[in-house]
């Protein structure tokens, strides 16, 4: 079991370092980086969003964080002049500490309650963005520089990205190393003490608490993490594409994250992974049927839930049950 | 100060409309409908269409607003909510169809209706003016008035019919309303119909004074969230609460707050904040299990 889950994990580097850009050099299609670069910063957030799924909890303000990660990597580069490198944990953190804050009133909410409250929060973040004056208003913040050099004792780590001949697939490496680190990190939460104690949380709040687990320090500590995630996926969005409104991040891209754990499977911890792409994909393939695109990708959800309304997984469930 | 007060009581009418349909739904259904909004802006283009393009009365346009979106919600429920709530295990799935009809109605009007703003003309020309103290158009007392009875009717209708009833029994526990002889199926799917019916005259009596277009949907959503938030889910008297007091906060909120740039819904969000660190389940919710 164990030899077979490593094969698949070095499967899957090899897939996403080598196969894919080797694919892509020999089709020539270049415009896949900017996907795939997309899918794996969305999947990075929708991964926290999973985590507080994990607990029970139904995130419908992972935007609000993306966009407040991005705008603390945006001014600081722009006007403090400090390396993107360095903002991208502090994005994180910064996420983190606000979501403290935040999460320590609202998650005392439960279900529909919390789903409702993140959903105005994803709100309320556009409309702090609209109206502070360190964020530039409408017009966003534009032009900020790529991401510079990183060196240790004169030796390169990252090279300057405006110095690359192809900062593409720079960024596509970049945001899929953020990617593989992101998850391996959410997969050994999840099996960890502190994912059992999770888990706890998600059967019975009441029953965990009453056997002694700290239920209010735990579901803070979980949201915490899960905008670490959303920031540090937002900052690095905003580095690609070198600038941020106020709109960059809304309520619907808060809804296609949850969108992505549900699709993927809420059981499972790449389920975010492989919602975020298949959704993504979707969407974009969709885009060669011009102005009904919409209509048919939305006809396409609603099918799903109708003939699958336990996510894409509970298909391997239904095989499992027949044995 | 009287000014603001009226703003306030008008603004309220309307909201405290979209927040009962939103409510009614979400207690008999356990459903966030998440395309309340989109259900708002569906009514708010037929009305357009009857009136504008048609060119019959307005009333005749409230009338099909109410008709179609009550054959949309009815519909709605039973060939979309109740197979899945039958084959769902976890609660959640219905927010993902929620979200999904949402889209879906978003793409419906923009195919039929197109992406520009709408509006009728005035129903009722004038203004009405107290000295300069209370300066209010009358069509915008006429809608107010119109909401306020709708608002009365509604509370009518779930008091003393038998249908209401039936709806406030599945809304206090729906295994004992069916115990009890209540047609659980069918009551289901005429509250759907009349929380979505709610929407659409919102949007029917709003389009002759803001219009409607594509983009309100989702914004008139987290308003009824934040109404019903601050109210309590599922209660009627709550979202009436809720409606009157993010209307009244809004206005006052424009008034004082105008000086710092459009702040006012930050203001909001904070205070909720608070006041839901306090009081979880709303001013007038029942403290949840």
């Amino acid at each position: 079991m164990n030899t077979q889950k490593l094969l698949g994990i070095g499967a899957f580097v090899i897939a996403v370092y080598v196969a894919v850009p080797l694919a892509i050099a020999l089709s020539g299609r270049w415009d896949f980086y900017y996907t795939l670069t997309s899918v794996a910063l969305l999947s990075v957030a929708s991964a926290g969003v999973w985590l507080t799924f994990y607990i029970g909890r139904i995130n419908i303000g992972q935007g609000a964080y993306a966009l407040a990660g991005g705008y603390v990597s945006a001014i600081l580069v722009t006007t403090a002049g400090v390396s993107f490198w360095l903002t991208l944990p502090l994005a994180g953190v910064f996420c983190a500490a606000l979501s403290v804050l935040i999460g320590l009133p609202i998650l005392r909410l439960r279900g529909v309650y919390f789903a409702m409250v993140t959903l105005v929060l994803t709100e309320v973040a556009r409309l702090t963005a609209l109206a502070l004056p360190v964020t530039n208003g409408a017009k966003g913040i534009t032009s900020i520089p790529l991401p510079g050099e990183v060196s240790i004792l004169g030796l390169t780590l990252i090279p300057d990205f405006a110095t690359l001949g192809n900062p593409k697939l720079a960024f596509y490496f970049m945001a899929v190393t953020l990617m593989v680190i992101c998850y391996a990190c959410l997969w050994r939460i999840v099996n960890s003490r502190l994912g059992h104690l999770c888990r706890s949380l998600q059967q019975n709040e009441e029953l965990a608490a009453s056997i002694g687990v700290n239920t209010a320090y735990l579901r803070v500590l979980a949201y915490s993490i899960s905008s670490f995630f959303g920031g540090i996926a937002g900052a690095m969005f905003v580095a690609i594409s070198q600038s941020i409104y106020p709109s960059s991040f809304q309520v619907a891209d808060s809804v296609n994250f949850m969108l992505n754990c549900f699709l993927g499977g809420l059981g499972y911890v790449f389920g975010p992974m492989l919602g975020t792409l298949l959704l993504y994909f979707g969407w974009d393939l969709l885009f060669t049927t011009g102005r009904y695109q919409l209509l048919i990708y939305s006809s396409l959800m609603i099918a799903l839930m109708l003939v699958l309304p336990n996510g894409l997984l509970s298909l391997f469930d239904r095989k499992g049950g027949r044995k | 100060m009287e000014q603001i007060l009226a703003n306030g009581l008008y603004l309220g009418a309307q909201y405290a409309l979209i927040a009962l349909g939103l409510t009614l739904i979400f207690s008999l259904m356990n459903v966030l409908n998440f395309a309340h909004g989109q259900m708002y802006v569906l009514g708010g283009f037929v009305t357009y269409t009857v009136v504008a393009q048609f060119g019959l009365p307005f009333i005749v346009g409230l009338v099909a607003s109410a008709v179609v979106l009550a054959v949309v919600g009815a519909g709605v429920e039973r060939f979309l909510f109740r197979p899945v709530v039958a084959r769902s295990k976890r609660e959640e799935s219905t927010m993902l169809l929620a979200a999904g009809i949402a889209f879906f109605l978003d793409a419906v009007i923009l195919l039929l209706f197109g992406e520009k703003q709408r509006g009728v003309p005035k129903i009722v020309n004038g203004v009405f003016n107290w000295d300069f103290r209370l300066v209010m158009p009358y069509d915008r007392i006429l809608i107010g008035v119109l909401a306020i009875a709708m608002i009365a009717g509604f509370i009518a209708l779930m008091q003393y019919t038998r249908a209401g009833r039936a709806m406030r029994a599945l809304a206090q526990d729906r295994m004992a309303a069916q115990l009890m002889g209540v047609d659980v199926e069918r009551y289901s799917m005429l509250g759907f119909a009349l929380g979505a019916m709610l929407a659409g005259l919102v949007g029917g009596l709003l389009v002759t004074i803001t219009g409607v277009n594509l983009g309100m949907g989702g914004p008139t959503s987290i308003k009824a969230f934040l109404m019903i938030m601050i109210g309590g889910a599922g209660v009627i008297s709550g979202a009436i609460a809720g409606g009157f007091i993010l209307g009244m906060m809004e206005s006052i909120g424009l008034t004082l707050l105008a000086a710092y740039g459009d702040i006012t819904y930050l203001v909001i969000f904070a205070s909720l904040m608070v006041f839901l660190a306090f009081r979880p389940q709303g001013l007038m919710g029942k403290p949840w299990g």
